[in-house]
């Protein structure tokens, strides 16, 4: 188990490398400056000695290669560099930002499992019951929904026409805020799950060793809670770890439509204005959540099912 | 010789709509939103020449002088009166005694001589630094030659003495936001976490990406004001949302775009609380007259002024939010024509012309544009049937809007869609055109003519206010027969407001930016604003 995980870890290492130069070469190709966003928007005369100025206090005018191992070194010292507009630490602003992106894809996510894993549950064991029908088009819904719209919706239903819950904004961390961003991007999530639970159950509920605990004269919930189950946990765990290390950057929209003080906004603003060193920051933070929840999720599934190790 | 500043400038065209009750109300809070971002990208408004970060300038700091949108005018803001020079170049300010720092700090001269500095300081590179540049030895401080700004003078602690490169009005500079006056005596770094300014409101919390929340501050120079407790600045970057939570009555006031525009216009319950106003923004056209050989001919860009139907796109596209432009200079600009009428739609007045410049077989070229709905793609695509009917054939060439300054200012274009600053001040705008004005500025198109120079430069010679307007006058008039652009529209700003709000004005240079300290809630609001 130990070399299973030291292996799984290991290969983190080479991904963020990969990413952290696709994300360089990236960002030094697009058009447009953070000198020239700065003084050029169209509202002040973009005065080219103040742009070059700039440009050269903040190593812009350097060599691509000179900046790209400038930047891995700093990544090596766990050093995300400095926002050029607010001269703060990269590291800082993502940290002032990043829990409440947590906080909103980590409700997202008890969301779409509470609701999610015992719907497809219950639509495997009746499979072609009202139930069943019910919650695959449901499932389908969802997932063809956009997100954005979705919040629109839940915004004008529940905060205009029922009053019950403010419409956007953080509130100080109020759990009453939280509800409606976490609906709206707990929907994906919970349709992908109902669906998957639903097959995952329906695939368990088909094998040979559930007949035979049958014809040995289990009982019905205990063919379910010992067999079924457990089986079916591998693709469920599965589907939740990859929904849960995607939420934050699926997030981003909902962020901005519910201003929603997340790690997604602080990344479409510095995109904006071409603050590079955050958006480096930002994404390789996201990548960064994406693989570790995954390496997580496939620890976890080793353990409950000891063949995925051996192989 | 003592000279009070007034130009009388009457400016823009303000309908505010407001329902003003009799007496001022103290008290309570306004739900402000900053509606530019999903963000503060910094405190330091110094560092930052975007509209939303001043939107906090406007709570929490002041400039020498600031922008009066009833008169249209800069107006001295942190002194009592201003002696002029006869030349024109030296301004002598008596600073107000009673303004003091949210530190409990009086203002000083040195303060003013801290801030310039700061902003002057080369590597800093701070936008403010092309604002202040009007004073003597800028460029030198600037540079290192200078350890100190020669043009920056104290005559003691509250009077300070400014000395200009050229004479002119340095209203129009100095009540920039980011030439915002900081305390000498606070630590810069302090100003991107807890400002200290000399604003009616002080500031209390920031929470990065949601909203910033200042309240009254009690030593605030002005008798009486501010009115409101407490102001929350809420970060709204979407439209929709924004309009849903105005209607929900958690909001105060909300920008809106098009779309919204008419829906508000129709709605009973909204439509009387709306403020709108033409703002000093002009969207056009350029056309490079490097790029593209038929541009260097004044009949080819007048065709197409000719061939394409203005005022269809505004009523179709625009849904009516914006105002017909003219020529350059906006509809409220003090050197505006009114006499001047706006290019007809004249299709065969355009064939005639491109027929005389010898394209009687059309010729094509690319527009750069962004994806904005009210000058950008749209846009761009309603003119091709247009002036294809003439024989122009035109490609929209789509851009990231983070790329378009940058692209416009390296001269990589053919022909460009933007929306530019054309406000306040007349002469800075029409330097614009002056040939000695380099492209990688404002003279976008590369434009040059010897007779429009000879107008620019007589008026910027000009000591005579009133004689200069007049030149300034001709000079747009000259640009609108040269036609360099194509004229589009002024952008017409709304703001909705709840009913409960008084004190908003109808900021020509930026709606958005609304003096907080004005404001006031009466008390038909909800309980949550009392």
């Amino acid at each position: 188990m130990l070399r299973f995980a030291l292996r799984r870890i290991l290969q983190i290492i080479p991904t963020v490398i990969v990413v952290a130069l696709l994300i360089f070469v990236i960002f030094s190709v697009v058009p447009g400056s953070f000198a020239a966003s700065l003084f050029s928007d169209g509202r002040t005369n973009a005065d080219p000695q103040l742009v070059a100025r700039l440009t050269a206090e903040l190593g812009l005018d350097k060599p691509l290669h000179e900046r790209f191992f400038t930047y891995l070194w700093d990544l090596v010292r766990f050093d995300l560099g400095t926002s050029f507009r607010t001269r703060l630490p990269v590291i800082q602003m993502i940290n002032e930002r990043m829990w409440a992106s947590l906080e909103l894809a980590a409700a997202a996510m008890v969301f779409a499992i509470v609701i999610g894993v015992p719907l497809g549950f219950m639509a495997a064991l009746r499979p072609g019951s009202i139930l069943d029908t019910v919650t695959m088009i449901g499932a389908v819904s969802g997932l063809s929904l956009p997100q954005f719209w979705l919040g629109l919706l839940m915004m004008m239903l529940f905060a205009l026409h029922l009053n019950w819950l403010p419409s956007f904004g953080y509130g100080g961390g109020s759990f009453r805020n939280l509800i409606l961003p976490a609906m709206a991007l707990g929907v994906t999530p919970l349709a992908l799950l109902a669906r998957t639970t639903r097959a995952g159950v329906l695939d368990v509920m088909n094998s040979d060793f559930i007949r035979t605990a049958h014809a040995k004269g289990m009982s019905e919930s205990a063919v379910v809670r010992r067999h079924v189950a457990r089986n079916a946990l591998v693709l469920i765990v599965t589907t939740v770890g990859l929904q849960f290390g995607s939420l934050i950057g699926q997030a981003v929209v909902i962020e901005k439509l519910f201003a929603w003080p997340g790690i997604g906004s602080l990344l479409v603003d510095s995109v904006a204005i071409r603050d590079i060193p955050v958006v480096q920051g930002t994404i390789l933070v996201i990548v960064l959540w994406f693989l570790v929840i995954n390496t997580l999720v496939d620890l976890l599934y080793a353990a409950i099912d000891p063949r995925i190790k051996q192989d | 010789m003592l000279k009070t500043l007034s130009l009388a400038a009457l400016l823009s065209l303000g309908t505010a709509t407001l329902a003003w009750a009799d007496e001022p109300r103290h008290g309570g809070t306004f739900n402000f939103t900053a509606p530019y971002g999903s963000a503060f990208a910094t405190l330091d408004t110094h560092s930052s020449p975007n509209i939303q970060e001043q939107f906090l300038t406007f709570a929490i700091h002041r400039s020498l002088y600031s922008w009066d949108s009833h008169a249209n005018t800069p107006v001295l803001e942190l002194a009592d009166s201003v002696d002029v020079s006869e030349d024109g170049t030296t301004y002598t300010y008596h600073l107000k005694k009673n303004a003091k720092f949210h530190n409990g700090t009086p203002l000083t001269v040195d303060d003013f001589i801290f801030t310039y500095e700061r902003l002057a300081t080369a590597s800093n590179a701070l936008p403010g630094a092309s604002y202040i540049n009007i004073i003597k030895g800028v460029q030198e401080f600037g540079s290192g030659a200078a350890t100190e700004i020669e043009g920056l003078k104290k005559i003691d602690d509250h009077t300070l003495e400014i000395t200009l490169d050229a004479a002119g009005n340095p209203g129009f500079n100095l009540m920039e936001p980011t030439t915002a006056i900081y305390p000498a005596d606070v630590p810069l770094e302090q100003q991107a976490i807890n400002p200290v300014g000399l604003g009616a409101f002080v500031f209390k919390e920031h929470v990065p990406g949601s909203q910033i929340v200042v309240e009254r501050f009690d030593d605030y120079y002005e008798e009486g004001r501010p009115y409101l407790d407490r102001v929350n600045i809420i970060v709204m970057a979407e439209g929709s949302a924004r309009d849903v939570a105005f209607r929900n009555q958690e909001i105060d006031v909300s920008i809106l775009g098009p779309v919204q525009y008419s829906a508000y216009q129709a709605d009973p319950a909204l439509k009387d609380n709306i403020l709108e106003v033409a703002e000093t923004f002009t969207r056009n056209i350029g056309f490079s007259q490097t790029q593209v050989e038929a541009f260097k001919d004044k009949r080819v860009r007048q065709a197409i002024n000719y061939a394409i139907n203005s005022d269809l796109i505004i009523e179709r596209l625009v849904k009516g939010k914006a105002v017909r432009a003219t020529s350059w200079l906006p509809f409220g600009s003090p050197a505006f024509d009114t006499e001047a009428e706006p290019y007809p739609y004249d299709p065969e007045k355009a064939k005639e012309l491109l027929k005389e410049a010898g394209y009687e077989n059309g010729f094509e070229f690319e527009v750069t544009a962004t994806s904005n709905e009210s000058w950008g793609v749209p846009i761009v695509e309603a003119i091709l049937p247009m002036l294809a009917e003439v024989g122009v054939t035109v490609r929209p060439r789509p851009i990231e809007s983070a790329a378009l300054g940058s692209t416009i200012s390296a001269g990589n274009f053919q022909a460009y869609m933007w929306s530019n600053l054309t406000g306040p001040d007349p002469l800075t705008v029409m330097r614009c055109y002056w040939s000695q004005t380099p492209q990688s500025a404002c003279n976008y198109t590369a434009y040059s003519n010897p007779e429009y120079d000879k107008i620019y430069e007589a008026a910027r010679a000009e000591r005579d206010p009133e004689k200069q307007l007049e030149l300034l006058k001709e000079a747009n008039n000259f640009i609108q027969e040269e036609a360099p652009v194509w004229f589009f529209n002024y952008n017409k700003a709304v703001m909705a407001h709840q009913p409960w709000v008084h004190g908003l004005v109808p900021n020509a240079t930026e709606l958005a930016l609304q003096p907080y300290d004005d404001i006031w809630i009466d008390d038909t609001a909800p309980a949550s604003r009392q």
